[in-house]
């Protein structure tokens, strides 16, 4: 897979972002006790940037992601947009940021209303908020839209209902659905996992597109690095890991070298296609493939359990900060911060 | 309803591709026929309106008859005999089944609206809304709606159609109210909601265009069932004598009869069964009806 047909958007470093989540926190109260899904979770997407959000099921991305879309009040912590705070805003500004910012759900089953053609779901909110005028130019916008993702000709979606497009296509509505409202970030929740192999490529080359021409910026989640690396090569890539972020820092330099123990073991669990060379990565070099229970979290670093680099007396006391490793690129652990990036593992595979 | 109003919104496109060139109404006809048992139903229910709506128009007027009091069915002149007064049952039964119907229908739409509206605001606004309908609906519920019904039918004279509907469709919103409000407590978590919500479409668009129509066919098949309670608890009304025995409908005919003792005597067979029979088959017919209401509502039936 290559990710070159991307060519890097305007330099957004220099620009303020665009949201930020700044120490944002949920705890969810539960029989069980409290469940921390994010805790001191800190990040920010520029306009027109790639921010990948990688991690296994339960790591809390889609919390994390739920937060920043305002769908859920974080517990700590502050989402702000374009520099102030969604939960103080005046009804205005938090209406201009919910606009401003779509959400694009995984199951394209559940997403759209099936009592509704796909016309009246685009066209509902291009009338409501004006964006054009009268039903036949809400119409013609939503073919355009239609167009956009791909569903040419359009006049054959229109009048369609949900039931009667396959996943490929129902996202592909999705997608339009989410840019109805020109939206400065669109948060993309695992949406192609949902979606075979093979659509799964074009739909991600269709939003490649959609992030280039119209300059929208991407928080996209997935479990999937592959998808991060082919999607998120030119930004940044979070690695979560039990509602913490481990590893923060641009794509290539997460997928080529990375640091954190947790961020090697996911790289080293995508399967070879050379079964050979499969046998010969063994399984990674990690102690437990057991994933601790969020309700009872182990004390310190929370990898502990799992991690090959563990140190008694070290790791399973303190809990770990994010700290600068290489130039941009950070991970929160003990030892790699202590040894340096490269340290030693014990049975590192040849490459 | 609202759910009606926006199936009936799909525009210009439907033409452009003519998914099968078919009108809505055809559509509605042919949904109707896939249920055998619903197309019987819909038939039962439409010949009754038709009979009682239409029939009247072209009824002579009845007078009490001394000379032919309680004939048996079947004789010349009175297919369904006569009452005790002499007056001719058939005729009765075509003018009586109006009212019936119109408080049935009436009273059901009151408590379906007010259900709608109050259960599925409830349900997605929560808090003080949520609480303040559920215990309302808690209060109404165990007010004992015959013995209320008694008390009043006493101090007012209950005999306008119209106050008669309004009273049994006040009194039977509860029910339907929780089940309204329980079905959008599931729906309003569903995504598509969510993304509603996303799109800033509004809580009041959000609730009747988005997650209402969802549960269309389980607001129809409760609106028929509330037809039928409704019939019930009017002809219950007559039957005990709560209601102002004035002019003739079913309910009042069941009443004489039953007063007149009509069940102890086989010529006067036909008088106590004729509204009872009447009652049961529109009853029957509405039932009935409801398993097509699935078919017409539901886009993925529909288009098969």
């Amino acid at each position: 897979m290559t990710a070159t047909e991307t060519t890097p958007s305007a330099p957004a470093a220099a620009r303020t972002p665009l949201m930020t989540l700044a120490g944002v926190s949920q705890v969810f109260d539960t029989k069980a006790g409290p469940i921390r899904a994010v805790d001191h979770a800190n990040l920010s997407i520029n306009p027109g940037e790639v921010l990948c959000l990688v991690g296994e099921s339960g790591s809390g991305k889609t919390t994390a992601a739920r937060m920043a879309a305002g769908l859920a009040k974080p517990s700590g912590g502050q989402v702000a947009f374009a520099g102030t705070d969604i939960w103080s805003m005046n009804r205005r500004d938090f209406s201009t940021f919910r606009r401003s910012v779509q959400y694009v759900h995984q199951d394209p089953y559940a997403s759209l209303n099936p009592t509704r053609t796909i016309q009246q779901t685009l066209t509902a909110p291009l009338l409501k908020h004006g964006v054009v005028k009268g039903a036949r130019a809400a119409a013609e916008r939503a073919a355009e839209l239609l167009t956009k993702v791909d569903l040419t000709p359009p006049e054959n979606y229109l009048p369609k209902y949900p039931h009667q497009l396959s996943g490929g296509q129902r996202q592909r509505v999705a997608v339009a659905r989410a840019l109805t409202l020109d939206p400065k970030i669109i948060i993309a929740d695992e949406s192609t996992s949902m979606l075979d192999v093979s659509i799964r490529i074009s739909v991600l080359a269709m939003l490649g597109r959609l992030r280039d021409e119209l300059g929208v910026g991407f928080l996209f989640i997935t479990h999937d690095l592959a998808i991060a690396k082919y999607f998120g090569w030119n930004g940044k890539t979070a690695v979560m890991y039990l509602g913490r972020i481990v590893e923060f820092g641009p794509t290539p330099d997460i997928i080529n070298a990375p640091t954190h123990p947790y961020t090697r073991a996911l790289i080293d669990a995508i399967p070879e296609p050379d079964p050979d060379l499969t046998k010969t990565k063994g399984t990674g070099s990690l102690r437990s493939l057991e994933i601790p229970s969020l309700a009872h979290l182990p004390p310190g670093c929370t990898f502990h359990p799992r991690c090959p680099l563990f140190e008694g007396g070290l790791c399973d006391l303190t809990v770990p900060e994010l700290v600068e490793i290489r130039p941009g690129q950070s991970a929160a652990c003990h030892v790699v911060a202590r040894d340096g990036a490269e340290p030693v593992r014990p049975d590192e595979p040849a490459r | 309803m609202t759910t009606v109003a926006e199936f009936a919104e799909t525009p210009t496109a439907q033409t452009a591709i003519g998914t099968t060139g078919v009108s809505r109404f055809s559509g509605i006809l042919s949904a109707l026929r896939r249920s055998p048992a619903g197309f019987i139903g819909f038939l039962i229910v439409l010949l009754l309106v038709l009979i009682t709506a239409i029939g009247p128009f072209f009824t002579p007027d009845v007078a009490p008859n001394v000379k032919e009091i309680l004939l048996p069915a079947g004789s010349p002149g009175h297919l369904l005999g006569t009452d005790n007064e002499g007056k001719d049952v058939l005729i009765q039964m075509i003018d009586g089944g109006r009212s019936v119907i119109f408080i049935g229908f009436f009273a059901a739409a009151i408590s379906t609206v007010v259900a709608i509206v109050l259960g599925s605001l409830a349900a997605y606004l929560g808090g003080k809304t949520d609480s303040a309908v559920v215990t309302a609906a808690d209060v109404v519920l165990t007010v004992p709606q015959i013995v209320l019904l008694a008390v009043l039918g006493a101090m007012f004279r209950l005999d306008s159609p119209l106050l008669l509907s309004l009273l049994i469709g006040a009194l039977s919103w509860p029910v339907l109210t929780r089940a309204v409000r329980s079905q959008v407590l599931s729906l309003k978590e569903r995504e598509f909601v969510e993304a509603a919500r996303l799109l800033d479409l509004g809580t009041i668009r959000v609730v009747f265009v988005e997650i209402l129509p969802n549960m269309a066919s389980f607001i129809l098949m409760n609106f028929m069932i509330g037809v039928t309670n409704a019939i019930y608890q009017l002809v219950g009304l007559y039957l005990l004598g709560l209601a102002p025995l004035t002019g003739s409908n079913w309910g009042i005919m069941l009443n004489r009869a039953w007063i007149a003792g009509a069940i102890f005597n086989d010529a006067s067979l036909a008088f106590i069964l004729s509204p009872i029979v009447a009652i049961v088959l529109l009853l029957l017919g509405l039932v009935m009806m409801t398993r097509s209401l699935e078919e017409i509502l539901n886009p993925r039936l529909r288009d098969r």
